[in-house]
């Protein structure tokens, strides 16, 4: 017998088609196809979900998570997580408020960075000098920043004056649909980090560190000070989310955005990057993000309970990495 | 004699009581493949870490054309134009090829977005990375494809093209058919022999007898943290050179102390 399946025969170059291990390789593909899903179904069982003042709603309520994720994803892709994430933008609201009052807003704004760059390098140096586990690591300063934001606020809030600091919230019109410059600084800043990771040789290097630390080294790539510059990096972009928080909501709280670190975490695993490191992209953390943000604003819309809005979102944590684990598995 | 490329004299590292090597010599003449072989423990991995600037060893010399140099790490090593294989296949996985072949030596686009972006060039790197496969004859479709759908003896193919590629001077190759299959091994030893064609030295560290009388122009002998023999292929045979492993057999006057 001779035919197509004849072992003796040489093997044809298979032909791309479709599979679904080439869908699980793109790792976009799923993310997207979620969000289009989500926004079709709220479409057609709700009247008021697709109306642009909606959708403008959705996107200024991302904004804050999703600029906090994208330093989460670069944290995850070099296979470290960071759960202080939140804490250092909320203790950033904090300082931009506290300080605004006697020195002014650009003063503010200054401080902030520097105090969040400082606790992201301090991260950063304990993950990369120590050699601890970043997940213990933040799980610490996240406890001492948190409880410094308290004492630090005296369990006050502090109201920002319409101005620099609020900036971020003011509103502008493209045609019909109404957007802050948050909006805006938010795309940009994933345009931003998205051409870092896969255009310049340090965002390549981000990969490689996360994806096998040892091949990096041998590769002579300086482990230790891509590490660094990430945690820092995560540091400034913390800043740039509390400066976004202040233009949602005018008010340093220091109890706001308490789970704003699993927040982060779970939009950046939504969007298919792998908490093992060195697979994913920020690209998908941006849809990610949109998809939770899509789905608690749907299921509003729908009347369904916040309570079952988380549900349904631990429910597509889990999905997503599963779908992370069926991936790696077959690559192995 | 030819002069040699990459010699050590009177190497020695310790790990805390253990010696791993105690004043090793070596010697690595042009275009030759010189196979470096001994029992666990013998210390050809660190000897040829040292020379890979892997670890700093605590004293003795290294010396490229004579000349005494030092490797604090394995960029030192690479400015020198020593490239290594490394068994574990130190490749990224996740990575495409053309990724993994420049990945710590990236290549940039000319003017404003090379200098004040930064950005990369990748069709530089990819039809780069795509000649080098080719002149190994390496077939691998394409460059873009990431390195973990690669079979094990395509995986070792990049590493060796991308020491090939940098490899100026002199690579060292660390087992690199342990991880491998026959058919696929076979493969690794034509590309030595490739490379040794191009008038490259290389080291090869390996276990595989076979392999090493296949395509070893000359063998050192490793034992007990030292160069114990350097021997002949064409004058010795499988069983003589496991016997100088394991010191049941004596080299001769002329394999002590380094061979012809």
């Amino acid at each position: 017998m001779s035919g197509p399946n004849d072992p003796a025969m040489p093997k044809a170059p298979v032909p791309q088609r479709f599979s679904l291990a080439g869908v699980l390789r793109q790792p976009l593909l799923g993310p997207l196809a979620a969000l289009i899903i989500a926004v079709v179904v709220f479409s057609l069982i709700t009247d008021t979900f697709l109306k642009p003042q909606n959708l403008s709603l959705i996107l200024q309520q991302s904004v804050v998570i999703g600029i906090l994720a994208v330093g989460q994803t670069m944290i995850i892709l070099t296979a470290g997580i960071d759960l202080s994430i939140g804490a250092i933008m909320v203790l950033g609201t904090i300082v931009m408020a506290k300080t605004a009052g006697a020195s002014g807003a650009f003063v503010a704004l200054l401080t902030a960075l520097l105090v969040c760059a400082i606790l992201g390098a301090v991260n950063g140096g304990l993950v990369t000098w120590l050699k601890l586990p970043p997940f213990i690591v933040t799980l610490g300063t996240y406890t001492i920043i948190y409880s410094a934001t308290q004492l630090l606020a005296g369990s006050a809030t502090y109201p920002v004056a319409e101005g620099p600091l609020t900036w971020l919230g003011t509103t502008f019109k493209i045609g019909s649909f109404t957007t802050t410059y948050g909006v805006v600084v938010m795309l940009g800043a994933y345009a931003v980090a998205w051409y870092a990771l896969t255009q310049t040789a340090g965002g390549r290097h981000v990969y490689a560190v996360g994806g096998s630390p040892e091949a990096a080294r041998l590769s002579g790539i300086k482990s230790g000070r891509v590490l660094m510059s990430v945690y820092i990096l995560t540091g400034l972009i913390a800043a740039l989310a509390a400066w976004a928080a202040l233009g949602r909501i005018p008010n340093a709280d220091p109890n706001a955005y308490k789970n704003a670190n699993l927040e982060t975490i779970t939009a950046v695993v939504i969007g298919g990057t792998s908490l093992f490191g060195g697979r994913g992209s920020v690209l998908g953390t941006l849809v990610g993000t949109l998809i939770v943000g899509v789905l608690r604003n749907g299921l509003t819309q729908a009347g369904v309970d916040n309570l079952y809005q988380n549900i349904a979102t631990g429910i597509l944590v889990i999905l997503a990495v599963t779908l992370d684990q069926l991936a790696r598995r077959r690559n192995q | 004699m030819t002069a040699p490329v990459l010699q050590a004299r009177g190497l020695v590292k310790r790990y805390g009581n253990v010696t791993a090597i105690n004043g090793a010599d070596f010697d690595l003449l042009p275009a030759e493949v010189l196979a470096v072989i001994g029992d666990n423990g013998a210390g050809k991995s660190t000897l040829i870490k040292a020379l890979a600037g892997a670890l700093i060893p605590d004293s003795g010399q290294i010396l490229m054309d004579g000349e005494p140099v030092t490797f604090h790490n394995t960029r030192d090593a690479r400015a020198h134009g020593i490239e290594t294989v490394y068994q574990d296949l130190a490749v990224i996985p996740a990575l495409d090829i053309a990724t993994n072949v420049f990945l710590g030596r990236e290549l940039r686009r000319k003017g404003f977005f090379g200098t004040v972006l930064r950005r990369l060039d990748m069709p530089a790197m990819r039809a780069a990375s795509s000649a080098h496969l080719a002149d190994l004859k390496i077939g691998i479709k394409s460059v873009n494809q990431a390195v973990e759908t690669l079979s094990g003896g395509q995986r070792q193919g990049v590493a060796v093209v991308r020491s090939a590629a940098f490899g100026k001077r002199v690579i060292i190759m660390d087992e690199p058919t342990a991880a491998l299959g026959v058919k696929e091994s076979g493969m690794v030893v034509d590309l030595i022999r490739q490379i040794r064609a191009r008038g490259i030295p290389v080291v090869l560290i390996s276990h595989d007898m076979p392999h090493v009388f296949e395509v070893a122009d000359r063998i050192l002998v490793h034992r007990l943290g030292q160069r114990a023999a350097v021997v002949r292929p064409s004058e010795r045979s499988m069983s003589d050179v496991v016997a100088l492993m394991t010191g049941a057999a004596e080299p001769t006057e002329q394999e002590r102390s380094g061979g012809s």
